[in-house]
């Protein structure tokens, strides 16, 4: 760098500890230089040689200068591609106040109920809203996209099937990647797909479920009702893929006989993004209440038996269930459905119907005309789609759109689709006229068809008479002020990254810089309709060209997927490309995949979906994957291995040095490895899986790569593989991705949630080849340092070969449970009274608690939560020496809501202030939870899953 | 210290087969160890009556707040009754899993077969 180049400037913005810090933390440890901490950490047998192949890092002014000028590359036509996604208005209060709103963005799924009771009551908003318009009596929130939640409620019918049912039938009339996606996931598990006519078809006993979309994808709204019943009566489940809008004109899913609906709530307010992030959506009759997948929210009581809300039937959840999971959804789309609910919020059921109206009589205005011009519509009753084939050529008219920068969807055999949403304009509806017009004339403008009575009545049987949106949280917040001040209520009820640091072992909660987030807003990027043709695309093609290439160069592999959408979906995608490999390659028989004990729940769950049997593979008694238990099942199961699922760093926070062997074995007995890139933060640049023996990895870009947690969603798991996987990589029907011998579809969209992809775009370009390699060395020292710490008052579980962690470790509290009765949970609550959000707690083993500090916090916060944690330690032992008492003590009565506090009673026997401001900094700046402690089973046991009627709330509180 | 009552017949799974008024008709839970490990039961999922069930088949599953878990037919047999108290409070598998926390009550195919099963000492050691 010369005098006169630009600063280099986002490196030390992004690193918490400044190298001052590094050095005093370095000195605790007894190290003198972070080379020498990394070489003590990392084995020598598995660190990379060389550097990343990585740029230079650009300043945070050129990284948003060159995103300027990719973003501009991507043309933005008019949209009237349809095929479930529509351009929306985001309302701007939404936009700021949510999705540009650290203070909603950067929170971890809602596990720790009494600090999230602002999310959890948007997305309950969310669960109602789904309910009402679907017309169901249960909504989870939410799943990835509509063709994956097409898919689970495959499985969920699957499993309710009767007898040896195998049959799916999907109306051929759904939308294609829905229908692709659908297919992909029924393939492993030997589900028979038929896509045909729903009228024609005969509903055998085989069947066990029917996929139905309502309004069809070509626009036509069909009286489903005799076939549901056929349905019904043959013993199959009917599923409905809805749009949201339709449903508030039309007879909902509910009223004719479907038992689950599921879709995508995209077009309430969410940006199209080229593919995503939105959340899709299921509903379901109350019979499957249980069997739902994905999160479910519900509302419980806390200690003082006040309302309060938490996520419900969590122990049903992949994690608990492993091998006997029915579905692997885990991080899902919690900030695009609260964006949704709130667009619900902001607009009540008045707003919602008069937007569908104008959005049917628009498309009502555009069949008139285009019947009056001589084409056919061939749509009979619509809502916002219709399907023409036009008098003269299809392609003649697709050129004149062309020519206009508009896109019209094109079936291929002569017909086209036009599909409206409210951001349609009568100009919009004149210029389509024109373009089918063929001489450019308009005989006759929109306005004038409207004055000519152009829009039709529903039919009765399509025409919705059920209410919806009644609860008064929809019929509150109508203005802006009133709705910003809603939202902010809702906001500081949370504790985000805003507030401090979210500790969460193996959920790596670093910092979403400003700047990486930027271009997500940006019309550019998040208005381009993910069916736009590639040549609209040409900024979002130099991204995914760039990210594909660095990310395989971090992971030392040869190709890399950008679509799954989540890490999840990554592991599962990696194991299709592993399982199409054998059958490629004959081995039909190979299904036994080999995952430790010690495993993320998601990756035997993972493993079942994907058609294979888990066989558990110990772990050592220090923690390491016990390598003659992995040599004895490897070679037991040698003729029928498919694949080893194994996390590295492990999940215990260790670099174990038996890697490389432990890939060795699954290679010689014929399997290939997995490897799950959970804790890849601490490895970038310093080691790769590619090097060290893995054949395929997933990324959790909303882990090492700066996409915020959102609250539990967006994410993306796009996986990395080598040259023998490459070839599997998933293809897409709409565009052209993947390998020569490529799976099907993963997700609805070619490359997952293109527009988030943006973020970590920009975070490995900001920090580039240098910076990323040191975030994973800070990121090391900062849990070493920490570790280091609490020694003397916690016991560190596991420790690598020279006593130190990798990037988080784990501190046991069983030995102060089984001494004074204050368990884990207790230790979790209490440090919501110090201002902080709980680490991770008892996973990976039970009764225990695993802290991350990622890089990005500095030590400061790093020593004030050890500080925090050294705190409750001695309050502990205050319990354990019978100086406090055994249950009325601050432990087991946190959190402290100030409402308690400040109570005119207090019969506790500590003091008011011990309980409230356990250390000095609470009283510089105090984090109140809004509820005290949720009580999980009442709420179970009693499960509400939508606004409770605001009576009930005066009732409960008394 | 779990409640491990010695008259009762146990599996590996902390179901337990306890004798009733009629003949060769056994009621079916699982142990207060069991329940102990699983925490808070919320839910219960069991079969009709008339059903029937071999050894060690899922009969049902039980949710709580630390756990879902399948339970298991301890032998071969038919269910003959369902305990439905349990839909309105599944926390009497808690209060008083071996009284009014039972699941089903299940008449034997061979009544001889629960000897096979594990004793209150021998199920004892096999939780440690």
């Amino acid at each position: 760098m010369t005098r006169i180049d630009p600063l280099p400037d986002f490196e030390a913005r992004h690193l918490g500890p400044d190298s001052a810090d590094v050095a005093a933390m370095l000195g605790t440890l007894g190290y003198d230089s972070i080379d020498a901490l990394v070489d003590d950490v990392v084995p020598e047998s598995i660190r990379m040689e060389g550097e990343l192949e990585l740029p230079d890092a650009l300043t945070e002014a050129e990284l948003l200068g060159r995103l300027r000028r990719i973003a501009a590359d991507n043309e933005v036509y008019r949209s009237y591609l349809g095929m479930g996604y529509s351009d929306t208005l985001v309302p701007g209060v939404v936009q700021r106040n949510i999705l540009e709103n650290p203070g909603w963005y950067t929170q971890y799924t809602p596990y720790q109920a009494e600090i999230a009771q602002g999310r959890l009551e948007m997305l309950l908003n969310f669960q109602t809203m789904v309910m009402d318009l679907t017309g169901m009596e249960i909504a989870n929130a939410s799943l990835l996209d509509e063709g994956t939640a097409a898919a689970e409620a495959m499985h969920l019918a699957h499993g309710n099937a009767r007898g040896d049912a195998n049959t799916f039938f999907v109306s051929e009339r759904c939308h294609p990647q829905t229908i692709d996606v659908v297919r992909t996931r029924a393939w492993p598990l030997g589900i028979d797909v038929v896509v045909g006519d729903h009228e024609g078809f005969e509903i055998d006993e085989d069947v066990f479920g029917v996929l139905l979309q309502y309004p069809a994808t070509d626009g036509e709204v069909i009286d489903y009702t005799d076939f549901a019943r056929r349905a019904a009566e043959a013993g199959a489940m009917v599923v409905a893929a809805a749009d949201l809008m339709a449903l508030a004109l039309l007879t909902p899913p509910g009223e004719w006989g479907a038992d689950v609906v599921v879709g995508n709530s995209q077009r309430f307010g969410v940006p199209m993004g080229f593919g995503g992030p939105h959340a899709a959506f299921m509903a379901a009759r109350e019979a499957y209440k249980r069997k739902l997948p994905g999160r479910i929210i519900g509302v419980s009581i806390d200690a003082d038996g006040n309302p309060a809300l938490r996520m419900a039937l969590q122990t049903r959840e992949q994690h608990i269930r492993r091998e006997k999971a029915t579905s692997n959804i885990c991080t899902a789309q919690v900030l695009l459905a609260i964006m949704a609910a709130a667009y619900a919020v902001y607009h009540g059921p008045r707003g919602i119907r008069r937007i569908a109206e104008r959005i049917r009589a628009q498309t009502s205005v555009l069949a008139a005309g285009l019947e009056g011009q001589g084409h056919d519509v061939l749509t009979d009753t619509f809502f916002d789609t219709v399907r023409v084939r036009p008098a003269g050529s299809a392609d003649d008219v697709l050129q004149r759109a062309d020519d206009r920068r508009i896109n019209l969807r094109n079936f291929g055999d002569g017909t086209l689709g036009v599909a409206l949403d409210e951001t349609t304009r009568p100009d919009d509806v004149d210029d389509l006229l024109r373009i089918f017009a063929g001489d450019g004339e308009l005989d006759l403008s929109a306005h004038a068809l409207e004055a000519d009575g152009a829009i039709p009545e529903l039919p009765g049987w399509a025409t919705r008479t059920s209410a919806y949106l009644e609860h008064e949280v929809f019929n509150r917040y109508h203005s802006e002020t009133e709705m910003l001040r809603y939202l902010h209520k809702l906001e500081t009820r949370d504790l985000s990254l805003k507030t401090s640091m979210i500790p969460l072992g193996s959920c790596t909660m670093k910092l979403n810089a400003t700047t990486e987030m930027a271009g997500v807003t940006w019309p550019e990027l998040g208005e381009l309709h993910p069916c736009a043709p590639m040549a609209q695309a040409e900024g979002y093609r130099t991204i995914f060209r760039e990210i594909e290439r660095w990310l395989a160069g971090i992971t030392g592999f040869a190709a890399t997927s950008l679509q799954p959408n989540s890490g999840a979906q990554g592991e599962y995608t990696g194991l299709l490309t592993i399982r199409a490999y054998h059958e490629d390659r004959g081995d039909h028989h190979r299904d036994v995949c080999l995952v430790p004990s010690s495993a993320h729940g998601t990756n035997p769950a993972s493993a079942v979906m994907a058609g294979m049997r888990v066989v558990v593979v110990k772990s050592a008694g220090d923690g390491s994957i016990d390598l003659d238990d992995l040599e004895t099942k490897a070679s037991e199961h040698a003729e029928k291995l498919a694949a080893f699922m194994v996390t590295y760093p492990s999940t215990h926070g260790v670099f174990e040095a038996g890697i490389r062997r432990a890939c060795e074995i699954i290679h010689e007995n014929g399997g290939l490895v997995y490897l799950d890139g959970a804790n890849l933060n601490a490895q970038v640049g310093l080691a790769r899986p590619g090097d060290y023996g893995a054949d395929v990895c997933h990324i959790n870009l909303h882990k090492t790569f700066a996409i915020p947690h959102g609250g539990g969603g967006p994410g993306m798991g796009p996986i990395c593989c080598n040259e023998r996987l490459a070839p599997y990589l998933p293809g897409h029907g709409i565009h052209e991705t993947g390998g020569e011998k490529a799976i099907g579809a993963v997700s609805s969209a070619a490359w997952g949630s293109a527009s988030i992809l943006v973020i970590s775009w920009a975070y490995i370009a900001l920090l580039g080849r240098r910076g990323t390699r040191r975030a994973s060395e800070v990121a090391i020292l900062g849990a070493n340092y920490m570790a280091k710490r609490l020694e003397g008052h916690f016991d560190v579980l596991y420790r690598g070969e020279r006593g130190l962690v990798a990037h988080e470790f784990i501190v046991d509290l069983r030995p102060m449970k089984r001494a004074t009765g204050i368990t884990e949970e207790d230790v979790a609550k209490r440090l919501i009274d110090y201002g902080f959000h709980a680490p991770t707690v008892s996973f990976p083993v039970v009764g225990t608690m695993m802290i991350e500090p990622t890089e990005s916090e500095p030590k400061e916060e790093l020593d004030r939560f050890c500080d925090a944690m050294i705190s409750i330690r001695a309050e502990i032992e205050q319990v354990e020496l019978g100086i406090a008492d055994a249950e009325d003590n601050a432990l087991k009565n946190a959190p402290h809501t100030a409402a308690m506090v400040s109570a005119d009673a207090w019969d506790h026997p500590y003091s008011r202030t011990q309980a409230a401001y356990p250390a000095p900094w609470t009283r510089e700046s105090k984090f109140w939870p809004s509820v005290r402690r949720v009580n999980n089973a009442y709420g179970d046991r009693n499960l509400v899953c939508a606004c409770p009627p605001v009576e009930e709330y005066a009732e409960v509180g008394g | 210290m779990s409640e491990i009552p010695s008259d009762l017949h146990y599996t590996e799974e902390h179901e337990y087969l306890k004798a009733t008024d009629e003949d060769g008709v056994y009621a079916v839970g699982v142990t207060d160890y069991a329940q102990g490990e699983l925490g808070d039961v919320v839910f219960l999922e069991l079969p009709d009556v008339g059903s029937s069930f071999g050894k060690m088949d899922v009969f049902g599953t039980i949710e709580a707040v630390k756990a879902v878990s399948d339970l298991y037919c301890p032998l071969e047999g038919e269910v003959v009754a369902v305990n439905e108290a349990l839909d309105d409070d599944p926390s009497l598998v808690n209060s008083d899993p071996y009284g009014d926390g039972w699941m089903i009550k299940l008449k034997l195919a061979d009544a001889n077969e629960v000897s096979s099963l594990l004793s209150a000492d021998s199920y004892a050691e096999h939780i440690g």
